[in-house]
């Protein structure tokens, strides 16, 4: 399939010339950075319907066979990632056209966010460890300069932070690649995993651990989260959308998966492990996400919360379980995207991000509060919105492991996130309006577009989530549930 | 032997980064820890006694190191080198915020 490379070539190529072209025009660079970002986002859907007759897309860079030569591997788990990555992206950039204007140096911040993008879309697709690391490292660095874009106090403080720890990760991803290497004499994941079938030993555990504490770092899992809440929310509104919705998404979440599930194999401890994991940040992130009074902070902590919900249900490893789960990892991407896009909405209107400063923002921001209202409601789970869907399947494989306690935890902590984002509804947008806020107006129209886009999504995916769950998201949990089979599948292909 | 060493070097910049409280100290730290991860690869593909693996004539029976790894360690240090560059400039645009490199200071964000 030659479409394959086109989800690098696009976004690494236009990043340059968006930055060479934008020192002469500025427009120039809004309408290269959004044509880009359109075309990424129409590609994947081109791919469902031959994805689907063939099962697995192997390309081979230069015509190399798969375990000497580089792979690129798109399966149904890949897809999925791709639709999710290459959707919230697009709706990112185009509210950046408006929002980016009080920024100066526009398009070297589109050379970055579309740095990010190919990194993401490398790590998705790569069928190699190695591979997996050097975009994974284009991501994260286009990351960290990303979060310190507007080079205050704060902003400076929270990078350095998120880069000590974003390194930290790397190193440690690095050294377990190393140690696979090692053992096995190969990088290539699908070879890896045939010739790590059945093996045991200390070795092999120690690089398990290796990868999860370096990916439970990048996905922000309780114990190694520390970074999160200062990051997500210093960085601009596309931004923290993009972080809270994709980044923590493709480059921890996704890659748990694809390592834990199809070249080790899933085995019981690990999932307790996961399941453990999933459960403390779940509790943790809402709880601490109660407290909040900024709101990007709060969402930043739901976020937490959520991707601990996802880690639950991925652990808890039935149908049901990495059904819910997937379908959680698209649908937060889409609400969680909104939300932190109408926070940015409201600050760039009113200029702050206090909670308590509002007030009464729904009527002088009729797009801004509707949507915000339909991003918080499909969050917490109420139907017939996307968010209850996936928390319903979650709750169910949880029930079908028998894991009926961490069943009901999760049912509290579901009505824990309707809490407090009715908190954040009460505040900004509800009830009288704040003092000073008479003057403010609704959000320029390209990002009200945006808004009422990811909102349409929220309903849509929530109405007619029988379509995508047979389409789009049983080939994913096909590809998991496999396991190991993985392997003979790639090189086989 | 050198594995150990390797992993000796690891621990160190581990401790630098978590004890240290000056910004530059735990930069140092950072880079410690890559360059352990790059003497680890390199000692897996090496090979006592092997030469470059460069097929010339008459070398048919020399055996060679593995190349691979020297390959990774390459690139490897070509990211190195982007965070570090990265990581160095945050730390000066640090400074002049703060006007002071120790972290204990460095304190906006709560929460």
């Amino acid at each position: 399939m030659t479409l394959i490379p086109l989800f690098m070539v696009i976004p690494l190529g236009s990043a340059f010339i968006v930055v060479l072209l934008g020192r002469f025009k500025e427009t120039v660079s809004d309408v290269l950075a959004t044509a880009a970002t359109l075309m990424l986002a129409i590609l994947p859907f081109a791919l469902i319907i031959p994805l689907s007759q063939e099962g697995i897309f192997v390309y081979r860079m230069g015509r190399w066979i798969p375990p000497w030569g580089i792979n690129l591997v798109l399966d149904g788990l890949s897809l999925l990632m791709l639709i999710i990555i290459n959707l919230v992206a697009f709706l990112a950039i185009l509210y950046s056209v408006s929002y980016m204007k009080k920024f100066t140096a526009k398009s070297t911040y589109y050379g970055l966010f579309l740095l990010m993008l190919a990194g993401m879309n490398g790590v998705v697709l790569s069928g190699d460890f190695f591979n997996l690391f050097v975009f994974l490292e284009i991501a994260a660095i286009a990351s960290y300069a990303l979060v310190a874009f507007g080079v205050e106090a704060e902003e400076l403080e929270a990078s350095f932070k998120y880069m000590v720890m974003g390194s930290v990760a790397s190193v440690l991803i690095l050294f377990s690649i190393g140690l696979i290497y090692s053992l096995t004499g190969s990088l290539n994941m699908a070879h890896v995993g045939t010739i790590l079938q059945g093996q045991k030993g200390n070795l092999i555990s120690f690089s398990m651990i290796l990868f999860l504490a370096g990916f439970g770092l990048k996905a922000a899992i309780m114990p190694f989260h520390a970074w999160l809440p200062d990051a997500h929310p210093s960085a601009p509104a596309p931004i923290s959308a993009m972080l809270s919705g994709v980044l923590i998404k493709a480059l921890g979440v996704y890659a748990i998966l694809r390592i834990f599930f199809n070249v080790f194999g899933m085995n019981i401890q690990l999932s307790w492990i996961l399941m453990i994991l999933g459960a403390l940040s779940m509790v943790g992130g809402g709880l601490l996400a109660l407290k909040q009074n900024d709101f990007k902070r709060l969402l930043a902590y739901s976020s937490i919360s959520q991707i601990g919900l996802i880690m639950l249900g991925v652990g808890c490893g039935n149908y049901w379980g990495i059904l819910g789960a997937l379908f959680h990892l698209f649908n937060h991407a889409s609400f969680k995207a909104l939300l932190f896009l109408n926070s940015g909405a409201v600050e760039y209107s009113t200029g702050t991000r206090e909670l308590k400063k509002m007030g009464g923002l729904s009527k002088a921001m009729p797009f801004t509060g509707a949507t915000s209202a339909i991003g918080s409601l499909s969050i917490s789970g109420i139907p017939p919105l996307n968010g209850f869907w996936s928390k319903l399947f979650i709750i169910m494989g949880l029930i079908y492991a028998g894991r009926y306690v961490l069943g009901v935890i999760t049912i509290l902590v579901s009505v824990l996130t309707l809490a407090y984002y009715l908190k954040v509804q009460r505040y900004a947008f509800f009830g009288k309006l704040g003092e000073g806020l008479e003057k403010v107006k609704e959000a320029p129209p390209l990002m009200c577009a945006s808004m009422v886009a990811l909102a349409i999504i929220c309903i849509g995916a929530g109405i007619f989530f029988y379509p995508i769950m047979k389409i789009i998201l049983e080939p994913a949990v096909r590809v998991l549930q496999e396991g190991v089979g993985y392997s003979s599948l790639v090189l086989g292909g | 032997m050198m594995f150990f060493l390797c992993f000796v070097l690891f621990l160190i910049g581990l401790y630098c980064v978590l004890i240290k409280k000056n910004l530059l100290k735990i930069v140092m730290g950072i880079v410690i820890m890559e360059y352990s991860v790059n003497l680890f690869l390199i000692t897996v593909g090496y090979k006592a006694g092997a030469v470059a693996p460069i097929v010339t004539e008459g070398a048919g029976k020399v055996s060679f190191v593995d190349p691979l790894p020297q390959a990774l360690v390459i690139t490897a240090i070509v990211i190195g080198i982007a965070t570090l560059a990265l990581i160095v400039a945050l730390c000066m645009r640090v400074y002049d915020r703060y006007k002071t490199f120790d972290i204990t200071k460095i304190r906006r964000l709560r929460g």
